[in-house]
């Protein structure tokens, strides 16, 4: 028998009792549907996160700061004492953020050689604290502004327009989307090279403005809020703000530490070893959101366990489907042996029926999941999620939906061997006796 | 081949079985449902096999048709031990050399009459077109040509019979066996179904093996095999057979 008609008759076999299989098909539509759904909400959620931590530019880069000395801290009975040479006053460093708020000791000038002398580590930048008071435009009223303090390692999630240019001796500000509105552009095109004022006051109490460039408009994201300013900027506003006073200058919390390009992962483990060494604790910001991922993907794992599990009950069906159906077709299977039918054809005909169960199952599983999860997405993204900007919560990837159809087409086919190797043991003769 | 062969220079008998038991069941509940049956049929010769129910006549002809396996003995196809042929040989002489009515019509109730026609033809592995062209043919020298596209189930017993023949010949097979051919039906459509069958037999040379307990359709045989408790009692063609070898 010639592999089309094989197939032209599994396909065939599959609909005769249609009962049956509509049953079987539906316990794989179910795991079909579950193992979709789940698999394209984790990567929906992961690919909004990576997203998320890409626009963190975070390659190459390591956030370090002064190790907090826990056990010390809990060997003291309450809180340390106050000492003018040691001491400063706890300011947190601006920008929410999930890398500000550590409490450790700011980083001194000597730390910051120390750090820099350390070998794999071509830079040094302190993460200055700016505050701001307001923006406008020459027709809008003024809004509530702040600056995110890690523009300077930030690549924005842009809308329009380009990056900072840190290099720039211009200053330039990347302006989030929602003060699109309030600043009285049409669009972000609009907002794209036109002039901002930023209004600001320093540590006497006097007020500053100073004009910057917007270059780009950034989507809101989760983990960098706010505007961003480059590196001129962020210095000039430093600056004001200490209103020229010696000594007035904060020194920075975290400070960000540039790695000589192309380091291989050990590498960076190495220079990480050297800092923790020197006093320091380092981080890239993928080990910062790493417990995110781990969440994520610890909520999608159990959800496809529900999945797999929804799938073995299937195979059952599958087994006991085509158990059912070896046994009724007993005589079928002896007439087709007696023609001179082979027996491995006869595996591969039982083989095939229940693969094309798999694969309607499948199918109509995976079909239906696209359907809900799109409708879901985008109802949730006009309503309870539109914040989240970007985030499409069902992410349905062309390889994980093959994959899905595959997994179950081969759990079917190995749920389909043992009534199919059954039927290929059939004696001829015997089936052609049996009443 | 038989040393032993009474023809020398003619071709060896299309099927031939030498010493052949069947035993079923272990030893202490032995039953003997052949006991040495020796006997040989020449290409285009027509044998009915009779005798009472249970004498044995399905389980010689099933060992013919290396349908099933000898507990002693062999069969011999064109000289040839069946024992000495692959599965796959086996399978390819059934499906090319053989054509099969059985006792009963097994006929795929709801698939169409060329559906279960064509169906030696698919397994042969004849392209679609080739198949349906072939069915049809056969299906029309059967009076059968408007009941092709009809499901199997809506025939009546004489339609039935004659589309399991129609199976049977579809593979332009050399030996046809058939058990009980007219058994299920009325003694008028039973003789359309034997005249078509003798008609075969003598056109196309076409061997028949014709297992019957129908005296009048035993006679209308070249040659009687008589069973009885799995032994052959009698065989209208062996005196002459023997003669000659004397
Ligand atoms: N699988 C089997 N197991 C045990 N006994 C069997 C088996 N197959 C056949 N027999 C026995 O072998 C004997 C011969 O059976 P067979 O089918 O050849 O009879 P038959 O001559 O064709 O009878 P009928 O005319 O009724 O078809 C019977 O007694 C039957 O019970
Ligand atoms: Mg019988």
């Amino acid at each position: 028998m010639k592999a089309v008609d094989l197939a032209r008759t599994a396909v065939a076999n599959t609909f005769r009792s249609k009962l049956r299989t509509t049953l079987t098909v539906l316990a794989l539509f179910v795991g079909a549907f579950t193992l979709t759904i789940t698999t394209a909400l984790g990567a929906g959620v992961s690919s909004y996160i990576t997203t998320q931590v890409n626009s963190f530019a975070a390659e190459d880069v390591l956030l370090v700061q002064a190790t907090t000395d826990l056990t010390a801290a809990a060997e003291d009975d309450g809180p340390a004492e106050w000492d003018p040479e040691t001491s400063t006053s706890s300011n947190s460093q601006a920008g929410g953020a999930p890398l500000a708020g550590a409490q450790a000791e700011p980083l001194t000038d000597d730390d910051l050689d120390t750090i820099a002398a350390i070998d794999g580590i071509s830079g040094i930048d302190p993460v200055r604290s700016v505050s701001t008071d307001w923006v406008s435009t020459d027709s809008s009223a003024k809004f509530e502004f702040s600056v995110n303090p890690q523009s300077a390692v930030t690549v924005a999630d842009l809308e329009t327009g380009a990056q900072l240019d840190h290099s720039a001796s211009d200053f330039e500000v990347m302006l989030p989307n929602d003060y699109l509105e309030a600043l009285e552009f049409d669009s972000a095109d609009d907002a794209v090279g036109s002039e901002v004022t930023i209004g600001m006051t320093d540590i006497t109490g006097a007020t500053h403005e100073v004009t910057a460039e917007v270059v780009g408009v950034s989507r809101s994201s989760l983990f960098a809020s706010g505007a961003g300013a480059n590196n001129a900027l962020v210095t000039e506003l430093a600056s004001l703000r200490t209103a020229g006073i010696e000594g007035a200058d904060e020194n920075s919390v975290i400070a960000i530490a540039y790695l000589e390009s192309e380091l291989s992962d050990a590498q960076i483990e190495q220079v990480t070893a050297d800092l923790s060494d020197a006093g320091f604790s380092a981080q890239t910001i993928e080990d910062q959101l790493g417990i995110v991922t781990t969440v994520i993907a610890g909520i999608t794992g159990v959800l496809n366990a529900f999945a797999i599990v929804a799938l073995i009950a299937a195979a059952f069906g599958i087994v006991n489907t085509l158990l059912m159906s070896v046994q009724e077709r007993t005589r079928e299977i002896g007439l087709m042996k007696a023609m001179g039918m082979g027996s491995s054809r006869i595996f591969a005909l039982f083989s095939l029926e229940a693969v094309t169960i798999g694969v309607i199952g499948s199918l109509i599983g995976v079909g239906a999941a696209m359907l809900v999860g799109s409708g879901l997405s985008t109802a949730l993204a006009a309503g309870p999620l539109a914040d989240l900007e970007g985030l499409s919560l069902f992410l349905f990837e062309p390889a994980s939906l093959i994959g899905v159809v595959l997994l179950i087409s081969a759990i079917a086919f190995v749920s389909g061997a043992l009534p199919a190797s059954r039927a290929a043991r059939q004696r001829p003769i015997e089936s052609l006796r049996y009443e | 081949m038989a040393i032993d062969d009474p023809h020398p220079s003619a071709p060896p008998p299309a099927l031939e079985a030498v010493g052949l038991s069947k035993h079923y069941g272990s030893s202490a509940s032995r039953f003997d449902a052949l006991s040495d049956v020796s006997l040989s049929i020449r290409a285009g010769e027509c044998v009915a096999i009779v005798g009472k129910s249970g004498s044995g006549k399905s389980t010689l002809m099933h060992l013919l048709a290396v349908l099933d396996e000898p507990s002693e003995g062999e069969v011999r196809i064109h000289g040839t031990d069946a024992r000495s042929l692959s599965a796959r040989a086996l399978n390819r002489l059934r499906n090319r050399e053989f054509g099969f009515v059985f006792q009963q019509f097994f006929l795929n109730a709801q698939q169409s009459v060329l559906d279960n026609v064509t169906l030696p033809l698919t397994i042969a592995g004849l392209r679609r077109g080739a198949r349906r062209a072939r069915a049809l043919e056969v299906l029309g020298t059967l009076d059968l040509a408007e009941k092709a596209s009809a499901k199997a189930v809506t025939l009546s017993g004489g339609q039935k019979q004659r589309t399991v023949i129609a199976r049977a010949l579809a593979g332009n097979p050399s030996v046809i066996f058939a058990d009980e051919p007219t058994g299920n039906l009325d003694s008028a459509t039973g003789a359309i179904v034997e005249d078509l069958l003798f008609t075969l037999n003598r056109e196309k040379g076409i061997t028949l093996v014709i297992v019957t307990h129908d005296d009048e359709l035993a006679a209308r045989c070249d040659r009687q095999v008589v069973l009885r408790d799995g032994r052959i009692v009698s065989d209208s063609a062996a005196p002459v057979l023997e003669g000659v070898a004397r």
